[in-house]
């Protein structure tokens, strides 16, 4: 149960990249969190809307994409997302791989912003 | 008020603990250290390993220290200080596993002199220290004989990033009803082509392997 100190670097690294694009608030965020992150999803919604209080995403919604679990299969030669993550084995031939290409995501993807698009444009105001 | 805009961001949420454990690991390679991050459940014996392991590495003339992550007291710090290695205790007060910061400021606090092998005794959790990088060099997952054979396939994120997985207290095996075979399978299902070591710290079984295992990441 660690979702509100990722849920708190969410709000920072979103305020941060919004500030930096000269925006005034941020209205949406999208997290990507893969199946196997240690990050429950529901949680973090819940840890999200105590973290933005007071903060440019005081209003924001969070959406959380989750990734699935990707293996490599060096005997099929391709990759393949699997339903369930135990055993990490390949899901066409059965053969156990270790060999993850995603699952352990933990990133902030996007942001909506409102507010001046930047500089020059506030100057015109 | 401007039309809302979509912004890419594409950061890891962990990027600041990512770069202190990245400048963190380059300076271990730098000194010439082994860093092991032993991660576990509560009570599956990583404190008696890590004892067994202090003593004996000391005794092959090894420099050797330790830290200890636990939501509260220094027990375990004073356990694995009679061993002789100098032992730093964290006590998160309520914080599920270490972060690389953490660790960081141990270390800025107390450095210790030309260390070979750093180990750092994780916070007792199968969840949450699976995403936070220490800067460790090993990452080694216990699981207990007690504690039952399918603990990988039901914390598989943490036993997949492990490096190695150790089985603890062997010496319980036959007490516990220990399906040895099913605990192999289960590792390789979560890890497949994981080294397994079989230790007792209490009979000594197996620490021998494990040892040689430590000795061979030296740089």
């Amino acid at each position: 149960m660690h979702e509100l100190s990722i849920a708190m670097r969410v709000v920072d690294l979103a305020a941060a990249r919004c500030r930096d694009a000269g925006g005034d608030a941020v209205t949406a965020v999208t997290v990507r969190v893969g199946r196997l992150a240690a990050v429950h999803g529901g949680a973090l919604a819940a840890a999200f809307e105590m973290a933005r209080e007071g903060t440019p995403l005081a209003e924001a919604t969070l959406r959380v994409v989750d990734v699935p679990v990707r293996v490599w299969c060096p005997q099929c030669r391709a990759e393949a997302d699997l339903t369930d993550v135990v055993p990490l084995a390949c899901p066409a031939c059965g053969r156990p791989t270790g060999d993850l290409r995603a699952g352990h995501e933990l990133e902030v993807e996007s942001i909506e912003v409102v507010g001046p698009r930047g500089g020059t444009v506030e100057a015109g105001r | 008020m401007s039309e809302p805009r979509i912004l890419e961001v594409r950061t890891s949420i962990l990027k600041r603990n990512d770069e202190v454990a990245r400048e963190m690991r380059e300076e271990f390679r730098r000194a010439g250290m082994v860093v092991v991050n032993l991660v576990s459940s509560p009570g599956s014996g990583k404190t008696r390993l890590l004892y067994e392991t202090l003593v004996r590495l000391r005794r092959a003339g090894r420099s050797v220290a330790a830290i200890v992550g636990d939501v509260e007291t220094d027990r375990d710090a004073r356990r694995l200080a009679a061993s002789g290695a100098p032992v730093r205790q964290i006590m998160t007060h309520g914080l599920c596993h270490l972060e690389a910061e953490m660790v960081r400021r141990e270390l800025q606090a107390w450095p210790p002199q030309h260390v070979d092998c750093l180990f750092i005794e994780n916070v007792g959790n199968l969840v949450c220290p699976t995403s936070w990088d220490l800067g460790e060099s090993l990452r080694v997952a216990l699981l207990s004989v007690a504690e039952g054979e399918d603990k990988p396939l039901k914390y598989p994120g943490l036993f997949n990033t492990a490096d190695v997985a150790v089985i603890t207290k062997t010496d319980l095996a036959e007490a516990c009803d220990f399906d040895r075979a099913a605990a192999l399978d289960a590792l390789a299902a979560v890890r497949p082509g994981m080294p397994v070591i079989e230790t007792s710290a209490k009979s000594g079984a197996g620490l021998d392997a494990w040892i040689t295992l430590l000795e061979a990441r030296r740089p």
